[in-house]
């Protein structure tokens, strides 16, 4: 268990990087607490995957510094980290009985059989996997291998924290709950530090006490749940929690309040100040009435419990939630909740009140 | 799957079918009529049934290149393959390396049998041959026109040269077809030099080692060429192999019964060993199902 930090870590693939762009992690600087779940949520190839091999040692990074628990590990080896890690495609070792294959890792530390023996045995059943045990991992479908990879990964209790690379991407959608479950059980149990990656917000939602939000190669937020979806701290935050994303338009600010297009929204506090702003308001947020900013309505869609509507807002493309009873008038018209906006320069949020 | 079955395939067979025909089958029949006839020239031939046959399985010459042939080809692979797959190992997976790598490994497979033959045959010479008189100078007598051991040494030498490369690029091949998360999850697991090597790295190897064993035993087990052009077969009969005892009766002594009758042998043992190979080593495989 421990405390992992990482000061202002930097890392590019290629030998000598020039610009940021160069940078696969443009400067990580952070800590997860021991203990924690957190979630790593970001698009595909924001650096999800360069950051987890930064933490277990398997790539060092360029610049910066990890630590656990206060102790340097930068130049330590992912054996010395003692740190699991489960990728996103399944690893199993073919020759090996399923056993075995979870017996691996523990075996090679040297831990007394009886233990290999009991530890194994229980994940196994953790996994439904019993029946299996003295198979040969090889003619197992992707699915089960999977579920190996993530044993051989769990029967390490005593671990600093274990690092999940989107391990469900393959497993169906049932076996995935069950399994989410299951980790989520093993994490109080145990109290493992314990990040998990995915590109699927809903999973990242449900599973984690903390999300992380990565976007080129940086981290642009880390709240709970409830602080992505009210406080989304960059627009990109915005636009990937939340369904629909949030409405980002570009305004003009002027003291007190802003201009959209010849529409005026009232921004008490707000000043005016250099950059590309935008105000962004969540579909939630946005109430369809006889009053406020004109809307020209191009679609209705109907998700049950509510409806989605989209719309152009001085040419820009807004969503609004409407209640399923709610009305749709025939010239419709918008207003924003106050608490509802949000402001940003060069998409990262400003505060404007308080 | 469902397959369909439809007799018109069997035209699709026919042209592989002629061709066979041709460049084996109809060769190989010559040789089978040789085999049970006897001739004194004019195109004249008696039959002789299983004469040949018995003549050859019976005498002790041919008992003698049987089992120098067999041990040349054990002692072959026992080197080749190991060493094949040691090279593989260290060979680079990336940079300029690579390509220089291959390309060193590829230049002994692209010379002649009887150039390389040459070249050993010179090299070991003990006046002019850089390797032979080297040794001399250093006290060692060497000289593999006499001794039996030194012609043995040589000729295993020069194969391993000329044909170990070939090992290890099917090695290299099957190694840098494994995926770098069976690295990552080997380090993460904690698992040992040996342990990559013995649970990732061979067994990802398995294929290309099964057609290595293969094209090693049946190659080394017809050499002809090299060890000819070095020793003749000699000092004595210490290297004549089936295949140059072979052509010694064949062409030396004209006696084509007891040649042809030996080729079916011949070609009948190597048929028999690589189905035993190939059997052993798949079922090997599929036992680790
Ligand atoms: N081994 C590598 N060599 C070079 N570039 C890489 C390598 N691995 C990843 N990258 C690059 O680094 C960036 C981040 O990749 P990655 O960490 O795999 O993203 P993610 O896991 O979030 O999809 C991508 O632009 C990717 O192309
Ligand atoms: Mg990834």
């Amino acid at each position: 268990m421990a405390r992992i930090e990482l000061d202002h870590i930097r890392h590019a693939y290629m030998a000598n990087p020039q610009s940021a762009d160069d940078y696969a992690l443009k400067e990580v600087h952070h800590q997860w607490s021991d203990g924690g779940a957190y979630a790593l949520l970001g698009p595909s190839g924001c650096g999800k995957t360069t950051l987890l091999n930064i933490i277990s040692g398997l790539l060092k990074p360029s610049e910066g510094q990890i630590r656990f628990n206060g102790t340097d590990v930068t130049n330590l080896s992912t054996e010395e980290r003692n740190i699991a890690q489960v990728f996103q495609f399944p690893v199993v070792y073919d020759t090996m009985t399923v056993f075995d294959n979870l017996a691996f890792p523990l075996r090679n530390r040297g831990l007394p059989e009886a233990d290999v023996k009991k530890r194994v045995t229980e994940t196994l059943e953790m996994l439904d996997l019993s029946d299996r045990a003295n198979k040969r991992a090889r003619g197992l479908t992707a699915d089960q291998k999977q579920k190996i990879s993530l044993g051989r990964g769990l029967v390490r209790r005593d671990v600093n924290a274990i690092l999940f690379d989107e391990p469900l991407t393959v497993i169906d959608p049932h076996l995935k709950w069950v399994l989410r479950s299951e980790l989520k059980k093993l994490h109080r149990r145990f109290g493992f530090t314990m990040v998990y990656v995915t590109h699927d917000q809903t999973e990242a939602l449900t599973f984690a006490d903390k999300v992380v939000v990565m976007y080129e190669g940086e981290i642009v937020q880390i709240g709970t749940p409830d602080e992505l979806f009210r406080k989304p701290a960059h627009t990109f935050v915005g636009y990937f929690i939340g369904s629909p994303g949030m409405n980002i338009v570009p305004i003009k600010l002027d003291q007190g309040r802003a201009r959209l297009g010849e529409h005026v929204i009232d921004m008490p506090g707000a000043t005016p100040m250099p950059g590309k702003m935008e105000l962004g308001i969540r579909p939630e947020f946005v109430t369809l009435g006889r009053e406020g900013m004109p809307v020209s309505i191009s679609k209705v869609e109907d998700i049950g419990r509510h409806r989605i509507v989209r719309a152009q807002l001085a040419d820009h493309d807004i969503a609004v939630v409407v209640p399923e009873d709610g009305d749709i008038p025939a010239d419709p018209r918008v207003t924003f909740v106050p608490e509802g906006i949000n402001l940003y320069a060069d998409s990262r949020r400003v505060e404007t009140r308080g | 799957m469902e397959k369909t079955y439809n007799n018109k395939a069997w035209f699709l067979v026919l042209p592989v079918l002629v061709l066979v025909a041709f460049s084996a089958v109809i060769p190989l029949m010559t040789v089978v009529n040789y085999s049970v006839q006897d001739t004194f020239g004019n195109n004249v031939f008696f039959w002789a049934g299983t004469e040949w046959f018995e003549q050859v399985l019976t005498s002790s010459r041919f008992h003698g290149a049987l089992i120098r042939s067999l041990s040349f080809s054990l002692v072959i692979l026992a080197i080749q393959i190991p060493l094949g797959i040691f090279v593989a190992l260290n060979m680079p997976r990336k940079g300029i390396g690579v390509p220089i790598c291959l390309v060193l490994m590829a230049l002994p497979l692209l010379i002649p049998w009887n150039v390389v033959g040459t070249i050993w045959q010179v090299f070991g010479r003990g006046d002019i041959g850089l390797l032979g008189y080297t040794l001399r100078t250093l006290g060692i007598s060497y000289n593999y026109a006499t001794d039996p051991w030194h012609a043995w040494i040589t000729v295993v030498v020069m194969d391993v040269w000329h044909w170990t490369s070939l090992v290890v690029l099917l090695c290299y091949a099957g190694l840098v077809s494994i995926p770098d998360a069976y690295y990552q999850a080997a380090k993460i697991d904690g698992a040992s030099r040996w342990s990559v090597f013995r649970y990732i790295q061979l067994p990802k190897m398995n294929r290309v080692l099964l057609i290595a064993v293969l094209l090693r035993f049946m190659d080394s087990f017809m050499i002809y060429t090299e060890p000819f052009v070095v020793t003749g077969g000699g000092p004595g009969s210490a290297t004549n192999f089936l295949s140059i005892d072979l052509v010694k009766m064949a062409i030396g002594q004209f006696d084509l019964g007891p040649a042809a009758a030996m080729s079916i042998v011949y070609f009948l043992i190597i048929l028999a060993l690589s189905w035993v190979f190939y059997t052993v080593m798949t079922n090997y495989d599929t036992a680790n199902r």
